[in-house]
């Protein structure tokens, strides 16, 4: 046994047993830091078939930024998580049936499939030898063939920003806040009153 | 004993049963589905980098960073509506999102 299956072995199993405890955990934040567990060792698996660059991207993105977003949203929502977890187990024979058939079907499939004639023809060949490292090798068919696709994938982010901004924020009434406007308007005219005022009267 | 193609399949497809599995034993909390949706999402990119490792192509690889693009999309649009809906009505149970009766 090679090093090389030795720890596709340790990532692969971490990776299920962290997958099992995000959907089954008692506390939300524990499913959330599971869930980091099983994209790190995902990552490992991306390492090990070859794709370093997607491997870092995934712990970047999913680690760094989705994870991150849902433990803000675990923590920041005032949910009673046990109320939620009533009724459970009554889900688990139906839940449980379909996830056995899907895995004999998936395993089913897995025992009896083979490549067509035409999938030798590739597109995109991954150079071998080490001239290209799989970063260069990426940007180098990403930015030029699939240029259009990678600018859809831009406004496709840029859409999900511009959502959830509008989606969160709110005004609140009653609160006093700068108006710059009328700030940079003002000028002595406008700002200052002269008044003749009448000894012992006031204004 | 070396990594066959057919090793990262099962992995992905366990992966994948446990996310479907995961939709059925939380009917009831939106933000353990949408990691349930996140899991999915991750088996069927292990699925594509395989395929493309395999098949010495590199293609697969730049849909599994498209499929990466959409999926981050697809959790910050999902719980900033959780987060809206969390503030309309303090409580996020599955049954109770019926505002549209439909």
């Amino acid at each position: 046994m090679t090093v090389a299956s030795l720890f596709f072995y340790l990532f692969s199993v971490v990776a299920c047993a962290s997958a099992v405890m995000v959907i089954s955990s008692r506390n939300p934040v524990h499913s959330v830091l599971f869930l980091i567990l099983t994209f790190f060792n995902a990552a490992g698996l991306f390492i090990l078939a070859g794709a370093e660059f997607l491997a870092l991207i995934l712990v970047v993105v999913y680690v760094g930024a989705v994870a991150v977003l849902f433990l803000f949203v675990v923590m920041m929502l005032d949910v009673d998580f046990t109320e939620l977890r009533r009724g459970m187990l009554s889900y688990l024979p139906i839940g449980g049936a379909i996830g056995v058939i899907l895995l004999v079907e998936l395993i089913l499939v897995l025992g009896s499939w083979h490549f067509s004639s035409g999938a030798g023809a590739v597109s995109e060949p991954i150079l071998a030898g080490g001239k290209t490292t799989n970063t260069e090798a990426l940007g180098l068919i990403l930015y030029t063939k699939n240029f259009f696709y990678f600018q859809v994938a831009g406004l496709v982010l840029l859409v999900a920003m511009i959502g959830a901004i509008v989606l969160t924020l709110r005004h609140k009434q009653g609160v006093k806040r700068q108006n710059i406007a009328d700030q940079v308007a003002r000028n002595p005219a406008t700002a200052i009153e002269v008044r003749q005022v009448k000894p012992g009267q006031g204004i | 004993m070396t990594i066959t193609l057919g090793h990262f399949l099962t992995v992905a497809a366990i992966l994948f049963t446990i996310g479907v599995f995961g939709i059925f034993l939380n009917r009831k909390n939106v933000i353990i589905i949408l990691m349930s949706v996140e899991l999915m999402l991750l088996a069927v990119n292990i699925n594509f980098v395989a395929f493309s490792a395999y098949l010495n192509d590199l293609m697969g690889q730049v849909f599994a960073l498209f499929v990466l693009t959409v999926a981050a999309a697809e959790a910050a649009i999902g719980l900033a509506i959780l987060v809206v809906y969390f503030r309309n009505r303090g409580t996020i149970a599955v049954e109770d999102i019926n505002l549209m009766k439909g």
